[in-house]
């Protein structure tokens, strides 16, 4: 009996305990009607999403963004599966993927970004490397630094009698999708085999998990060619390597020749309704190994916050979204496009 | 009574739920795994294949990569283990041996991916600038040790695993030594036995199935032993006698492949191969089970 009555007295306290919080947290967080959105993507904008997100609180204080990265592939898991409000990927969505959709989806370009090569010889020179030659790289068909061909697009440099051991990523990864893309795009051999993916069957070399495991293999081993994020070798100063691109100049990654590579393929960007790859731009100054990353909207997002959501997207096509962008080593897009992203974001009609 | 019989229920209702996650766990897997397995059938264990852009999937490369580097890391770790346990129950003084024994066993307590880290950054320029030109220079003539100085690879992987389960190895034959009894040991010295061979003769062979017991825990634990492999393995679907060539174990490629699976065919292979290694951690722990029971019987005939 005695047993009995203790546990309903601490039942009845508990209870009351906690309807005080309840009626405590009420008026701070449920009475400004905060409208909470969910997102889950691609890792490589993280950085840039988390700040816009926290940057946009100064805007509409009414529309909290929660983002999760859990890579691009994950994203659009999450949002065929409606775990999340929107997706965001480096990568369009496939037939396979698009087709599970409930409704259509919406991609909204964000920034972008690019793939740098980066390697480790004695005294780091500065390094010029043509398409072909990288990817014959890549296959395994050049295998020493000093090759003839190497040499060519490099006097001056004293390239040494060294093996050349590829660095790729491990995990299936957007990096991976972009610099395969690339070799696919130059290399009609790459295209049949292996391909381009997140993960791809490497002809040769050795894999490392992440940006910063390739980045390892690079600095610890002489002779390595590996390929990071741009940000990556930017805030780490890694040495990268300039690359031949279209118009036939030699081009360093930078966020001005990745901007330069989606200007010179304006047009066919709002063509393809935003889903355009731009590896080998055609553009002057463009760096080759460039990519757009996107936000991923579907058309059946609820009214309560569709409407939050689309002015956030506005907002992220502004002067100061995208220098914000800039200022952590991402590229902006293009004016060009930003208008008809804005356009086309007016445009969207959801459910 | 009553009490007794509520304890009853719930001490049993724990340990349905115990067997109720396994088996849910294997459904699970076993239901993921089913449009891989179809594909292929049972050649999906024995296929070399490992091709996410073509679909084309096969365990067979893993399979060698869990298997050998988990054996390689037992026949680094037993020995040394196996003499630290006896050090500690045998030879040390008795004032070192607790200290000792507790350092052994914080090892097990560091997290594998500070293991990772270790291995690259000491572990593989060890291997790349004394391991490698030791024994490719020497011995390069055999295919087991013909491959490229990288410092990652087969060798560092099995040489990280090797560490990581030398405290489990140590202190589950410490236990077992010194659960000899005493009298044995005394009876072995008044026979006129040397240390030496009171110890094999007394404490080893008395300990044979209990010493099996705990190197087939080790090797459990290698077997399944997933980021500080990942990161020094080198990742590469490939099937080498050479100890220097990058290799991929199960669990790794799962690690690695799992986030950003593009297609329901590459998520069902892994998840093939997260079936595969199930499998093999049962398979061995059954086996061992049965060596034991069989050294059991007969030493004590």
């Amino acid at each position: 009996m005695l047993a009995k009555s203790t546990s309903r007295t601490i039942a009845a306290t508990v209870t009351s305990g906690l309807m005080l919080g309840f009626a405590s947290l009420t008026p701070a967080t449920v009475a400004k009607s905060e409208t909470l959105i969910n997102g889950a993507g691609a890792t490589f904008p993280q950085p840039l999403y988390s700040r816009w997100f926290s940057d946009y609180r100064a805007v509409d204080k009414s529309v909290a963004i929660n983002y999760q990265g859990v890579g691009s592939s994950g994203g659009i898991r999450q949002l065929l599966t409606g775990t999340v409000d929107f997706g965001a990927s480096d990568e369009p969505m496939n037939a396979e993927e698009s087709a599970k959709a409930k409704s259509p989806v919406h991609h909204i370009p964000a920034a972008m970004g690019a793939v740098a090569l980066s390697y480790n010889l004695p005294g780091n020179p500065a390094l010029k490397l043509t398409p072909d030659v990288i990817a014959d790289m890549f296959l395994g068909k050049i295998t020493k630094w000093n090759d003839a061909r190497v040499a060519e697009t490099n006097p001056g440099v004293k390239l040494p009698d060294v093996a050349i051991m590829i660095a790729y990523r491990s995990d299936g990864s957007g990096t991976t999708a972009i610099m395969t893309e690339y070799l696919s795009a130059v290399s009609p051999a790459w295209k049949t085999k292996p391909g381009q993916g997140k993960s791809v069957k490497w002809p040769t070399g050795l894999g490392g998990k992440g940006n910063a495991g390739v980045a390892g293999m690079i600095k610890q081993n002489p002779g390595t060619l590996g390929y990071v994020e741009l940000v990556y070798a930017v805030s780490n100063k890694l040495p990268v390597a300039a690359i031949k691109n279209a118009a036939g100049e030699f081009v360093e990654p930078s966020i001005a020749a990745v901007t330069a590579a989606a200007k010179a393929r304006t047009k066919e960007i709002i063509a393809a309704d935003f889903k355009l790859s731009i590896v080998n731009s055609p553009g002057k100054g463009a760096y080759p190994i460039s990519s757009m990353t996107w936000l991923l909207v579907p058309e059946n997002m609820p009214a309560s916050k569709s409407g939050p959501f689309a002015g956030f997207l506005k907002w992220s096509m502004g002067d100061a979204a995208q220098k914000t962008a800039e200022s952590l080593h991402y590229a902006a897009l293009p004016k060009e496009v930003r208008a008809a992203a804005l356009e086309r974001i007016g445009k969207i009609k959801f459910k | 009574m009553r009490s007794d019989d509520v304890f009853n229920l719930t001490l049993r209702a724990l340990a349905v739920t115990v067997i109720a996650g396994f088996l849910a766990l294997t459904w699970f897997l076993w239901k993921s795994a089913m449009p891989a397995l179809e594909a292929t059938g049972a050649a999906f264990a024995w296929r070399t294949e490992w091709d996410p852009v073509l679909g084309d999937f096969g365990a067979l490369p893993f399979l060698w990569g869990t298997l050998v580097s988990s054996l390689l890391a037992l026949m680094l770790s037993a020995p040394v283990s196996i003499g630290a346990a006896l050090f500690l129950t045998d030879i040390a003084p008795r004032g070192i041996r607790a200290p000792i024994a507790f350092l052994i066993e914080m090892l097990a307590a560091i997290p594998s991916v500070v293991y990772g880290i270790w291995g690259i950054f000491v572990l593989a320029p060890f291997v790349r600038e004394y391991v490698h030109p030791l024994l490719n220079g020497n011995l390069g003539f055999l295919p087991l040790f013909d491959g490229p100085p990288f410092g990652l690879g087969m060798l560092t992987a099995a040489m990280v695993l090797a560490v990581m389960i030398t405290p489990t190895i140590t202190a589950v034959c410490r236990e077992v030594f010194r659960s000899v009894p005493d009298p044995l040991r005394e009876a072995a010295t008044g026979l006129g036995a040397t240390r030496w061979e009171m110890i094999r003769l007394a404490v080893i062979k008395t300990s044979i199935s209990g010493i099996f017991g705990a190197m087939i825990l080790g090797l459990g634990r290698a077997l399944g032993e997933t980021m500080a492999v990942t990161m020094v393995i080198g990742n590469r679907p490939d099937i080498s006698i050479s100890l220097f060539k990058p290799a991929a174990t199960m669990a790794s490629v799962i690690a690695n492949e799992y986030a950003e699976a593009q297609g329901d065919a590459h998520l069902s292979a892994l998840a093939a191969i997260g079936l595969v290694l199930l499998l093999v951690s049962s398979l061995v722990n059954i086996g061992a089970r049965w060596i034991i029971k069989r050294t059991e019987s007969k030493t004590h005939v």
